[in-house]
């Protein structure tokens, strides 16, 4: 069987690299795709200590499915307020949007 | 070195090379595109660990559904307009050095602690191979029952989340 550490090496992988896109990116839908690049490598970290850790439970691997719900819900609801956005303010630059401010 | 090793390796490649290619490739379409492949490897790693079930849920739910919804999105909207990497990395180079430290602390403190060594002497069963059989049995009849280690709260909660989240779509995105 594979040593552990290295499937929790990947999900650091992509944990990083969503959180370098989360900061660095202009468009907000490129934003939402760096969130669900983290979410995927916590719905990764908690299948893989429910593998090791849990012996004959299934906890973590609920989670796991949870997590892809809500992460679908989330998206659903953000994608639909960007094209509100868009409608509205003709851009979805994160640094265009200051239409709220006084 | 068994196939089990070798799919682990081609899986590991996928997904390490298309997550960093996601966050510095230009045009955001192409983005999506290396985000499903990193969803899809992921999904192989759960196949791999003898999860079926999350690897079929992932496959369905991200592959055929948010994926879909995000690239819809960029072509409905300006979002596949994006900025160059170097650009990017210049305009915030504390971004890049957080995720850089942050991956190195990740990293020192999984190859420092070796945490799994003192989980496997514990009393549990030594081979993972026995214990790691999850059935779609086992997870129907931990989803839906309310008694102990059941999970029929978080069920119905996943549910009406569902619900509100159709009526919110619906009512932020129409035309008004």
């Amino acid at each position: 069987m594979i040593q552990i550490e290295y499937m929790l090496i990947i999900s650091a992988v992509m944990m990083c690299a969503g959180i370098f896109g989360f900061i660095t990116r202009r468009s907000t839908l490129a934003v939402l795709l760096s969130i669900e690049l983290m979410l995927n490598s916590a719905d990764l970290n908690f299948a893989v200590f429910n593998r090791m850790c849990n012996f004959g439970g299934n906890e973590g691997y609920l989670f796991s499915v949870f997590a892809i719900a809500i992460a679908a819900a989330e998206s659903a609801v953000a994608i639909a307020i960007m094209i509100n956005i868009y409608r509205m303010l003709k851009g979805i630059q994160v640094d265009k949007l200051e239409k709220m401010k006084g | 070195m068994n196939s089990q090793n070798i799919m682990f390796v081609i899986l590991a490649a996928i997904i390490i090379l298309s997550s960093i290619a996601t966050v510095v490739t230009k045009s955001v379409i192409r983005a999506a595109t290396y985000l499903l492949f990193v969803l899809l490897g992921t999904a192989g790693m759960y196949f791999l660990m003898g999860y079926t079930f999350l690897g079929a849920v992932q496959t369905m739910v991200y592959a055929g559904g948010i994926i879909v919804l995000y690239v819809f999105a960029i072509l409905l909207t300006d979002g596949a307009k994006g900025q160059d990497t170097k650009a990017r990395i210049k305009d915030a180079s504390w971004g890049f050095i957080l995720a850089l430290v942050g991956f190195l602390v990740f990293l020192f403190m999984l190859l420092k602690q070796n945490l799994f060594a003192d989980i496997a002497t514990l009393d549990a069963p030594q081979e993972p191979a026995k214990c790691a059989a999850t059935s779609i049995d086992s997870i129907g009849n931990t989803l839906l029952s309310s008694g102990e280690g059941g999970h029929l709260l978080p069920f119905e909660a996943v549910s009406v989340l569902l619900l509100a989240c159709i009526v919110a779509g619906l009512l932020i995105a129409r035309k008004r």
